[in-house]
């Protein structure tokens, strides 16, 4: 058996993101090697603060991703608002403010989309609490593209209507709860070294 | 490059335009291309990149409905309003000492931003001594900025735009509403000139004290901003202005020394002295 190696995590959250992202930001080390890409579904008119509030319980290097910026270990790219966020197969980041998906822009199925693209089996997506249905879509290309593929267990979600729904539109997704998560991120950060 | 069959395709369908309509979106940034192009695909009920390439190829009209799927047109009035309030509160104040001034609006979609600008020369009382250019590949958004005509429902956000911009009065002096439609006062565009030019491919066309270019730079590979923000050096006047998109940066382009950062927050940034 080979084991891909995982190159990098894409991660999408609605309401309730905050303390979900933090919660598994929060237990990987400064040197954890895989760059990690964030969605959550802000306002589209106003600067977010959520770059500050991640930074504040993690060591990572956290920022809000700027077009055609070359990706990094142990970053962490956050979408900004008003923007999708996109990942190009050369490894760059691209933003984009064409049409809102779900209603939202960012939104998390275009990020798995073209992060599914660019690595292929080397790509972990990941479906956390969230009110709508953003991030199914994405999920089952991440799959389908032999990614890894996992949604927050929704008896913990604050709101589990979207890993629900991520569960249903790509049934391989693997269950967890978020320290299950984190745990299951830091063994793969390690067979990477 | 990808050796994805997909992918492949998708090369072979962008050259295909290139070679039969000289558009050339060879060295867009293909994450987005791609995602507009496969939606594309799906409208015109095709499986393939490579059919919808015999459809364009044969079909003129296909090229025109794939234009709006290839280039971007989403814009606002005073879209980022603090970009706008760095202009007039800042910049402007520069450009108040020369006796007469031009400003390029590169990839000015369907016109808001030119409609912005006029808006607000005016307030300052600017506008008779500007000129302004309106760029852009899409014929069907130069006639649309040509018209100057918006949905009547987009106003309440361009008239909030407007104050957060600094607006002098009310932007209600400046349109007419008919029919559900916004039709601008045509005495806006007394200065201005709408017209097709390419970034890709077309060269400098006059000398120009600010270009404001935004939101066009993001759908460009690392290549070809080099190559579209050098054709906006070379128009700039000595110390004249750049501004883009609130999310656009020259850190990661080949220009970055050439301009000194005006205003970080606002993506301004000014034409150094030469050496
Ligand atoms: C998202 S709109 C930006 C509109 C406006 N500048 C703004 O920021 O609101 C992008 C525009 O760039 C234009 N564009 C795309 N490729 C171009 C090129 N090679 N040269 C000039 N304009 C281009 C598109 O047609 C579109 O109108």
């Amino acid at each position: 058996m080979t084991i891909t190696p995982r190159e990098a995590i894409a991660i999408g959250a609605s309401s309730g993101a905050v303390e979900a992202v933090s919660a598994i930001l929060t237990r990987l080390p400064e040197d954890y090697p895989l760059p990690i890409f964030v969605v959550v579904h802000v306002p589209p008119d106003r600067p977010s603060a959520l770059v500050d509030v991640f930074q504040a319980k993690s060591p990572l290097n956290i920022r809000e991703a700027e077009d055609k910026e070359p990706i990094e270990p142990s970053c962490v790219y956050l979408a900004p608002p008003d923007y999708h966020l996109m990942i190009e197969t050369e490894k760059l980041i691209s933003l984009s403010s064409e049409e809102p998906v779900h209603y939202s822009r960012p939104a998390i199925d275009v990020l798995f989309e073209t992060a599914a693209d660019a690595y292929g089996a080397g790509l972990i997506g990941i479906v956390l609490t969230g009110s709508n249905d953003d991030g199914s879509a994405g999920l089952r290309c991440i799959s389908q593209l032999g990614g890894a593929t996992i949604v927050q267990c929704p008896n913990e979600a604050a709101s589990p209507f979207m890993p629900n729904s991520a569960k249903a539109a790509c049934p391989e997704a693997r269950t967890m709860n978020l320290e299950e998560i984190a745990e299951y991120l830091l063994n793969q950060g390690r067979t990477y070294d | 490059m990808s050796d994805k069959v997909e992918d492949i395709e998708l090369r072979l369908l962008l050259q295909a335009i290139f070679e039969r309509y000289h558009y050339d979106f060879r060295g867009y940034s293909m994450a987005s291309i791609k995602r507009r192009l496969s939606q594309a695909k799906s409208r015109f009920q095709c499986d393939t990149f490579s059919q919808l390439q015999g459809r364009v190829l044969h079909e003129a009209d296909v090229l025109a409905s794939l234009l709006s799927y290839l280039t971007v047109q989403v814009s606002e009035l005073f879209r980022d309003p603090h970009y706008f309030r760095v202009l007039r509160e800042e910049v402007f104040p520069h450009l108040r000492t020369y006796p007469s001034l031009k400003i390029w609006v590169a990839g000015c979609g369907d016109g808001e931003e030119v409609y912005s600008l006029s808006i607000m020369l005016r307030e300052e009382g600017l506008d008779d001594r500007t000129m302004i250019y309106g760029t852009d590949v899409n014929p069907q958004a130069l006639r649309k900025a040509e018209a100057g005509v918006y949905d009547l429902d987009r106003l309440p956000l361009f008239t909030k735009n407007h104050q957060l911009a600094g607006g002098k009065g009310s932007l209600s002096d400046y349109y007419t509403a008919a029919y559900g439609a916004a039709v601008f006062d045509k005495s806006l565009r007394k200065n201005v000139v709408f017209s097709d030019h390419s970034l890709v491919s077309d060269a400098v066309f006059a000398e120009v004290h600010l270009v404001s270019c935004r939101n066009v730079l993001i759908y460009f590979d690392r290549e070809l901003q080099n190559r579209a923000i050098g054709v906006m050096l070379d128009s700039l006047i000595r110390r004249g202005f750049l501004g883009l998109g609130s999310k656009e940066t020259l850190r990661f382009t080949q220009h970055v020394a050439a301009f000194d950062e005006f205003s970080r927050e606002a993506r301004v940034y000014q034409k150094r002295s030469d050496p």
